[in-house]
C-alpha cells in the first residue's frame, strides 16, 4: 500500500499534462505554479528515486550478476535466470506461496464479507467496529508468537481443548499438511477484520432505498444479499482483493517467527526463499532475479485485477 | 503496466534497502585525546556480563582503548554483520563460530592473525586440545579460541527416580542402533502414557503419552550437535573425507542412516514425539514444562536447565558408549579481527587478552561457559559448584581420550545445513525411505563443494 501511494502521488499533478490546462482566469500565473508544484513535489520525487526507483534498478542489475555481498558483483547474464528455471525450490516456493494466497485470500474475503453483511444489517455499534480492528493493529511478529505458543503441539492452549474434548493432537506447525492451512488462518485471523471494515464501508455507501423497496417486495436477507448488496459492492470488492492479494503474497513475517519455513519446505514461500538466498546464503544476485520473477508475477496479476475493477466501475452511478 | 511492474518490484526491494538502512552507525572512534573505541559484537546475552568484566579489566591495563560492546540476538547476528561489513561498518573484532566463519575468511573479511601470532609469540598450547584447528585454512589464522562446549545426557531426576533409574544407572549407559542399548531401556522407562504405565508395560498406550522418555532435535542443520550426531558418531560416523576443510561429505553412510532409523524407531514405539507433532517451542519448553524426561544438551545451555527459574529437577549424565566407543561433539568459538579495521594493533591487543588467562579466568568466574584455556577450567567447576551445580560430565568429556569429535567444518555450510535438514526431516516423516533422502542430500551437497 505505502508504495503504491508515494509512487502514485508524484504522477499526476507533476506531469506535464496538468500544467496544460490551468484553470479559467489563471493563465498566466501558470509558470509559478508549475515551480511550486515541483518544489512540493521535490522531497516525494527523492524518496522514490532514493529508496524506490534506484534500488529497483539495482536489483534488476545484481539479478544478472554472482553479487554475494562480500566480493564485488561479476556479470554473470541470465545465468541467474537459467538457474532458476531448474531450481526445484524455488518452483516449490511458488507453490507453497500459491497455496496460501488461495486459502488466505479464499477464507479471509469470504469471512470477512460475512462480518460485514453483519455489520451492516444488523449493528452499526462504533464499538464493535473499533474491536474488529484490534488483531490488525497488533505488529505481525507479535501475531506470529501468540499463535506459534497457542497453536504448539505439546504445549498450547488450543491442543488442550482439543485434547479435552477428545479430539487428540494436532501438530498445526509442525505437520506439513497443516502448517500452511495453520499461517493462513493466522492472518486470516489478523486481518479480516480490516478488510471486513473496508467491505463494510463499501456497503454503506448502497443506497438504504433499495433495501427498503426490496424488503416491501418480500425479499428475505440471503435474495437482498446476493441480489443487492454483492453486486454494487463489487468494484470494492475487487479493490480489497487486488489489495489483499499482493499483501498475501508478500507472506513473510509470520513464517519467518514460527515455522521458519519447515516442515521440509512447507512453509517455504517465495518471500521467504529470497530472503534465505540473500541474508542467510549471501547469494544477493540469485535472490535478486528470484524477487524480480516474484515483481514480474505480481506485476501480471495486478493488471488482470486491475482490468476487472476497470470493467465494474459504475454499477451506482 | 511498466509503472505497475515497478511498483511491484520496489515494494519488494524496499526490504533489501531497509535491512540495509539498520547499518548506519557512526564511525568516529577516535576521540581527540586519542582514545580508540574498539566495537566488539557477541549474541549470547548469558555471557555478555562475563565479557563486560573482560572490557573493564582491559581498559584498566589500556586506559587510551575503550571496548563498547554489542549483544545481538543470534537470529539476527549474521545478517547485522553482513550488512555491516558490504558498508564498511563492521565491528572491529566480533564473535566467530565455525559454519559462518569460512564464508568471510574466503570473502577476505577476516584479518589473518599468523603474522602476529608470530610475532608476539603468543603460546597456543594451552588450549583444550582441537580448538584451535577450525580457525586455520591455508596457513592462515582466522582467530583464537575462546571457549568450547561438549554434549551430554540432561534428564529429569524425579520422574527417573519414579521409575527406578537412578543417577548411578545413567553413569553406564550403553548403545547401538540395532536395540538401542540400556539407553533406551532407560528412555522406554522414562516413557510415561495417561494412565501412569510407562514403556516397558505390555499395556503402554502410545497414542496418549503424558510424558516422552526423549526429545530429538530435529533443527540441527548438517550437524546434529543436540543428537543425532553424537549417536551418529559413537555408531562409527564420520562426516567428512578431512575436518576441517574436508571436500567430500558422507551423509549416505549407513552408520548415520541405522542412527536415524533407531530414531523413528523410538517415535514408532510411542517413546519420542513424532516429527509433526513436535513442539516449535523447542526442547528446553517442553522439558521444563514437565512433558519430556531426557534429550542430549550442549554445556552452553547448562543454565536453561539449572538456574533459579527451572521449574524441575534436571542433572547431566555422561552420553552412552556406542559401538564405537563414546564421543560428544566438541565445538568452540573464536574472536575475529575484521580486516578492515582502522585499528588493528589496538584490536589484537584485544583478541589477545581475551584468550588470555586474565581474562578467561574472569569467564570462569560466572560460570556461564567453558573458557577455552584448560587451566580456566577447573575455576569454571569451581564456580559451578559454588551455585551448587555439578556439570563435571561435560569437562570430562572433553578431557576423555579420543572422547570428542570435531562438528565437521567446509565451506558452504550455510547452505549445506538447510539441505541435510530438510532431508532428515523428510526421511523421519516418512516422506522418502532414510537411505534415499540422505544419498540425495549427500549429492546435492558435495556438488555445492566441487
Amino acid at each position: 500500500m505505502g508504495a503504491n501511494t508515494a509512487v502514485a502521488r508524484p504522477r499526476g499533478p507533476a506531469g506535464p499534462a496538468s500544467g496544460e490546462a490551468p484553470a479559467p482566469g489563471r493563465a498566466r500565473r501558470a509558470p509559478d505554479d508549475r515551480k511550486a508544484a515541483w518544489l512540493f513535489l521535490a522531497p516525494a520525487l527523492l524518496g522514490f528515486a532514493l529508496f524506490y526507483a534506484y534500488p529497483t534498478v539495482r536489483g534488476v542489475y545484481y539479478s544478472l550478476t554472482d553479487y554475494n555481498l562480500l566480493a564485488a558483483p561479476n556479470f554473470t547474464g541470465a545465468e541467474n535466470y537459467q538457474q532458476l528455471v531448474t531450481d526445484d525450490q524455488f518452483w516449490n516456493a511458488l507453490k507453497v506461496t500459491g497455496y496460501y494466497v488461495v486459502v488466505n485470500i479464499g477464507s479471509q474475503t469470504l469471512l470477512a464479507l460475512l462480518l460485514a453483511a453483519l455489520m451492516h444489517r444488523l449493528t452499526r455499534s462504533v464499538v464493535l467496529r473499533a474491536m474488529l480492528l484490534v488483531p490488525w493493529l497488533v505488529p505481525n511478529v507479535t501475531v506470529g508468537l501468540l499463535w506459534m505458543w497457542l497453536l504448539d503441539t505439546n504445549l498450547g492452549f488450543v491442543n488442550h481443548i482439543l485434547n479435552t474434548l477428545g479430539l487428540g493432537t494436532t501438530g498445526f506447525l509442525s505437520s506439513p499438511d497443516w502448517a500452511m492451512p495453520s499461517i493462513a488462518a493466522v492472518n486470516a485471523w489478523a486481518y479480516t477484520g480490516y478488510t471486513a471494515l473496508l467491505l463494510y464501508a463499501g456497503m454503506v455507501q448502497i443506497p438504504q432505498y433499495l433495501y427498503e423497496s426490496a424488503s416491501l417486495d418480500g425479499a428475505g436477507e440471503i435474495r437482498m444479499f446476493t441480489r443487492i448488496t454483492l453486486p454494487l459492492l463489487r468494484p470494492v470488492l475487487a479493490l480489497v482483493l487486488v489489495v489483499s492479494l499482493i499483501g498475501s503474497f508478500q507472506i513473510f513475517d509470520t513464517i519467518a517467527v514460527t515455522t521458519q519455513g519447515g516442515p521440509v519446505g512447507a512453509t517455504r514461500v517465495i518471500y521467504f526463499y529470497i530472503y534465505e538466498q540473500a541474508f542467510t546464503y549471501f547469494h544477493m544476485g540469485y535472490a535478486s532475479a528470484v524477487a524480480v520473477v516474484l515483481a514480474l508475477i505480481l506485476g501480471v496479476l495486478t493488471a488482470v485485477q486491475m482490468r476487472l475493477l476497470r470493467a465494474s466501475r459504475s454499477d451506482l452511478a | 503496466m511498466r509503472s505497475l511492474r515497478v511498483r511491484a518490484g520496489a515494494a519488494l526491494l524496499c526490504l533489501a534497502a531497509s535491512a540495509s538502512l539498520v547499518s548506519c552507525g557512526g564511525s568516529d572512534d577516535t576521540a581527540a585525546d586519542g582514545t580508540v573505541t574498539l566495537d566488539y559484537w557477541l549474541w549470547d546475552d548469558r555471557q555478555l556480563p562475563a565479557y563486560e568484566d573482560c572490557a573493564a579489566a582491559f581498559h584498566e591495563d589500556n586506559p587510551k582503548i575503550k571496548i563498547k560492546i554489542t549483544q545481538t540476538a543470534w537470529l539476527q547476528y549474521w545478517q547485522n554483520l553482513t550488512t555491516q561489513l558490504v558498508s564498511g561498518e563492521a565491528p572491529d573484532v566480533w564473535v566467530n563460530q565455525t559454519t559462518y566463519s569460512p564464508t568471510y575468511a574466503t570473502g577476505g573479511q577476516i584479518l589473518d592473525l599468523q603474522p602476529l601470532v608470530e610475532r608476539d609469540d603468543v603460546d597456543l598450547s594451552g588450549y583444550q586440545p582441537g580448538l584451535t584447528e577450525p580457525w586455520v585454512k591455508d596457513g592462515k589464522r582466522y582467530g583464537l579460541p575462546k571457549d568450547w562446549d561438549t554434549v551430554a545426557v540432561v534428564y529429569n531426576t524425579d520422574m527417573l527416580e519414579k521409575q527406578g533409574v537412578d543417577a548411578a544407572d545413567l553413569q553406564n549407559l550403553t548403545w547401538n542402533p540395532t536395540d538401542g542399548g540400556t539407553m533406551e531401556e532407560v528412555v522406554a522407562r522414562a516413557t510415561v502414557d495417561t494412565k501412569g504405565r510407562n514403556g516397558l508395560d505390555p499395556d503402554f498406550d502410545k497414542k496418549h503419552v503424558a510424558v516422552y522418555g526423549y526429545l530429538p532435535e530435529w533443527e540441527d542443520a548438517s550437524q546434529g550437535q543436540n543428537g543425532w550426531g553424537e549417536f551418529a558418531a559413537i555408531n562409527g560416523f564420520q562426516y567428512l573425507d578431512k575436518n576441517p576443510w574436508g571436500t567430500e561429505y558422507r551423509f549416505d553412510d549407513p552408520k548415520l542412516i541405522e542412527t536415524l532409523d533407531w530414531y523413528k524407531h523410538l517415535i514408532d514405539k510411542g517413546y519420542a514425539p513424532s516429527l509433526a507433532q513436535k513442539s516449535e517451542l523447542g526442547n528446553t519448553e517442553l522439558l521444563s514444562a514437565g512433558k519430556a524426561a531426557m534429550t542430549l544438551a550442549g554445556s552452553y545451555s547448562i543454565s536453561s536447565y539449572t538456574g533459579q527459574n527451572a521449574r524441575q529437577d534436571f542433572d547431566f549424565a555422561p552420553l552412552p558408549t556406542g559401538p564405537a566407543g563414546r564421543k560428544s561433539a566438541i565445538n568452540g568459538l573464536s574472536d575475529a579481527i575484521w580486516a578492515g579495521t582502522p585499528h588493528k594493533e589496538e584490536a589484537w591487543k584485544w583478541v589477545k587478552f581475551l584468550g588470555s588467562a586474565e581474562c578467561q579466568d574472569l569467564v570462569a568466574e560466572r560460570a556461564v561457559v567453558f573458557p577455552a584455556l584448560t587451566s580456566s577450567t577447573e575455576k569454571t567447576l569451581a564456580a559451578y559448584r559454588a551455585k551448587g551445580e555439578d556439570v563435571s560430565v561435560f569437562t570430562d568429556a572433553a578431557a576423555a581420550k579420543d572422547g570428542t569429535f570435531l562438528l565437521p567444518i567446509t565451506e558452504r555450510g550455510t547452505e549445506i545445513g538447510p539441505i541435510v535438514q530438510d532431508a532428515i526431516q523428510s526421511a523421519i516423516l516418512g516422506q522418502t525411505s532414510t537411505e534415499e533422502a540422505m544419498r540425495t542430500a549427500n549429492d546435492k551437497v558435495n556438488a555445492l563443494l566441487e
